[in-house]
């Protein structure tokens, strides 16, 4: 034995990495200069932003009009170099949100929307309670309260015609019947388009073809303008309604589909495994394979709603007002005319629709991930 | 294409409906209480919705003229805004009684869609825009000077046709849309540029400075704008008609909106008979012997409502011009009351 060797006792201490590795340097070479290829990537995504994000910045924040000490005219926005004029948008707010709803009744539409968002909040949120009472209420009950709050003409309400709703507000109308009434329906044309009856196997298949074959623009002039010339005399339906029906069908033709595409990913073998169960052929439907296949097409399913969310403006040809139409027409308005407030006008009306469209988008992800049981790759 | 087929349908259609249907508008009008009135969905100066968001302008006004004549109260109208494809059906499949929507009258629309032109609201045709610091007055000083003009449109034949018989010549610039053309003006490309009277006013008002350009008084194309209303139903044609012919002949004998309850006392025979004091010319219409005082009285002349809506103190700031009355230069003219 002999006492030479040498235990370490303590470690020694972390060199710190190889220069070349660490720090903004080499971070940027990692991750944005790693090839030639990626870096002129970089080069030219860098260039790109640098072009764009200024001019944005100087128009939208640095050089808009915030604020008019003499109170909201169009002259303040009337000036060489002007960016966005968001005063328009503050004069005009409770135009493209309501439309030409009268502004002593609006508190109907609050109320309209108050009890909405309560009602829907319960359906929305999974762990919050009473589901069934308030699914009860939203879908059976609250149609009623709602067209009520907004035609008047009961309780002493002031009627109100559909000729003066407007703005977002109608754009949600619109949207949420269309949506509240196409999923159910399109599963039933799903359902249908399989059923092994011929009579309503093809009435289906001819449905779901007519309507898909159609443009929604087509549909929508058609309703308001045909429609009436081919109805007897003295028989007068309204505009809006007529174009809700027509988007209602519409959509529920492109809905079939897509829970077409989710019943059809379902395996034989769930069938035969419920058969198996002696589940009648309605509860196999609604306890086996509905739950599954919806599932599997929830991002097929939003993408409907959203698209649907956002053809609502195409009601603006036959001459509704939904918000981007109240946009247009408040830019017509010469006591605002200026460089800009138009474009502003837009830019507002764009951004709700993301606001609308991303919100509905984050909630089917968040869905798709409570959901997901084991299917997902 | 599609369109046509629908004017098609919509003739064919209207062929075996609304000769028997819709026999006598006045008296549904007077029966529901208020005028279903198309107007466009928003174009300065001639319908468009203002900041309380009540329907205004110059096409506005001729339907609460229509309003006040028959009930007395010009708000006693309805605003149905139709976009230019819907606005013919909807005329004749009786959504609306009358379109005050910037409608050219043209031969091809007044004989084959069973509709019939009142009279021409406005006088609307091709124009053109220069600096007014350049110190240009009128189109026949442009000699020499840069014109922008949208390729392939109308106006351009109309420019180079104008230009041609009054011996000027003009550098014509080129561009594709409406917006290049007014951007290359904005930047000075041009010393003028070139379309639709009215379509130029309202650009003007997008302008940094609109102060700084003006509207040349020479009209070079035709697009005579009017009120429509249902062929084959003559009371209701004359009413409107002659709402829009009391507008002028209120205008033409100096009777406004301020003035007209101390007219009523005027000795002159035409103010008399216009304002149902003596005679009575409203009955043979279905209207009251004060048809046009009512007129008068809640809206104003012609010359008043093309101040209020278009003229020079409005931002649109379009010159008389065309629209003048006959007495003034111009070509606006009503036959008498008598």
């Amino acid at each position: 034995m002999t006492d030479t060797a040498f235990v370490r006792r303590e470690m020694e201490p972390t060199l710190p990495p190889p220069v070349r590795t660490t720090g903004i340097g080499a971070w940027l070479k990692a991750n944005l200069f790693s090839t030639p290829g990626n870096a002129l990537l970089t080069l030219v995504a860098a260039a790109f932003v640098a072009m764009i994000v200024p001019p944005l910045y100087n128009f939208l924040i640095a050089d808009a009009v915030w604020s008019d000490p003499e109170g909201l005219r169009g002259e303040a926005c009337r000036f060489e170099g002007v960016g966005a004029c968001w005063i328009f948008i503050q004069a005009r707010l409770n135009f493209f949100i309501y439309g030409f709803y009268p502004t002593e009744e609006i508190w109907r539409l609050n109320l309209m929307f108050l009890i909405g968002i309560v009602l829907i909040a319960p359906l929305l949120i999974p762990r919050a309670p009473f589901k069934r009472t308030a699914a009860l209420l939203f879908f059976v009950v609250y149609p009623f309260v709602a067209f009520m709050l907004l035609a008047g003409g009961v309780f002493g309400l002031r009627p109100v015609r559909s000729g003066e709703w407007g703005g977002l507000t109608l754009t949600l109308i619109i949207s949420l019947i269309g949506i509240i009434v196409s999923m159910p329906l399109g599963i039933l044309l799903a359902l249908g388009r399989q059923s092994k009856l011929p009579a309503i196997r093809s009435f289906c298949i001819a449905f779901i073809e007519l309507w898909r074959a159609v443009p929604l623009i087509t549909v929508l002039f058609m309703a308001s303008v045909m429609f009436p010339l081919f109805m007897p005399q003295g028989v007068s339906t309204d505009t809006l309604m007529r174009a809700i029906i027509g988007i209602c069908l519409f959509e529920s033709a492109y809905m079939a589909e897509v829970v077409r595409g989710g019943l059809q990913a379902m395996p034989r073998g769930q069938y035969e495994a419920a058969g198996a169960l002696g589940l009648s052929k309605p509860k196999t439907m609604g306890l086996i394979i509905l739950p599954q296949a919806l599932k599997h097409v929830i991002p097929g399913i939003v993408n409907t709603f959203i698209a649907l969310f956002k053809d609502t403006s195409l009601v603006s040809i036959i001459g509704l007002f939904e918000l981007l139409n109240t946009v247009r027409a408040a830019g017509s308005d010469p006591a605002w005319s200026s460089p800009t407030h138009a474009v502003t006008g837009y830019i507002f009306a764009g951004f709700l629709f993301w606001a609308f469209c991303f919100a509905m988008s984050r909630y089917s992800i968040y869905m798709e991930e409570r959901l997901h049981t084991g299917h997902k790759r | 294409m599609s369109k046509k087929l629908l004017l098609l349908a919509a003739t064919a259609a209207m062929g075996m409906s609304t000769a028997t249907a819709y026999a006598d508008t006045l008296d549904d009008v007077v029966a529901k209480g208020y005028i279903d009135c198309g107007v466009t969905e928003g174009v300065a100066g001639f319908s468009f919705p203002d900041e309380n968001n009540n329907w205004t302008g110059l096409e506005v006004d001729y339907c609460r003229a229509l309003a006040a004549a028959i009930f007395d109260d010009p708000d006693a109208a309805r605003y149905t805004p139709l976009t230019s494809t819907a606005r013919f059906e909807s005329l004749s499949n009786g959504n609306v009684d009358v379109l005050s929507r910037t409608t050219t009258w043209t031969m091809s629309r007044d004989t084959d869609l069973g509709i019939s032109f009142v009279g021409t609201m406005f006088y609307d045709g091709q124009g053109f825009i220069v600096r007014e610091a350049d110190g240009i007055t009128s189109a026949l000083e442009l000699d020499g000077a840069a014109m922008c003009i949208e390729s392939g449109t109308t106006t351009e034949l109309n420019a180079a046709d104008y230009f041609a018989a009054n011996n000027i010549t003009v550098d014509t610039v080129v561009f594709v849309t409406r917006d290049e053309v007014t951007q290359a003006y904005l930047d000075g490309r041009c010393d003028a540029y070139t379309t639709d009277s009215s379509a130029i006013a309202a650009e003007r008002t997008l302008f940094p400075d609109p102060g700084a350009h003006i509207i040349l008084p020479e009209i070079i194309s035709k697009e005579p704008l009017g009120p429509v209303v249902r062929a084959g139903d003559t009371r209701w044609f004359n009413v409107a008609r002659w709402t829009y012919f009391a507008l002028l002949n209120a205008e033409e004998l100096g009777v406004t909106q301020a003035n007209v309850d101390d007219m009523l006392g005027s000795d002159n025979p035409e103010i008399m008979r216009l304002l149902g004091v003596e005679g009575d010319f409203g009955g043979p219409i279905g209207l009251t012997a004060d048809w046009a005082y009512r007129i008068i009285k809640h809206v104003g002349n012609y010359g008043e409502l093309y101040e209020r809506h278009v003229g020079e103190n409005t931002p649109l700031n379009i010159p008389r011009g065309l629209n003048a009355l006959w007495t003034d230069g111009g070509i606006q003219y009503a036959p008498p009351i008598r």
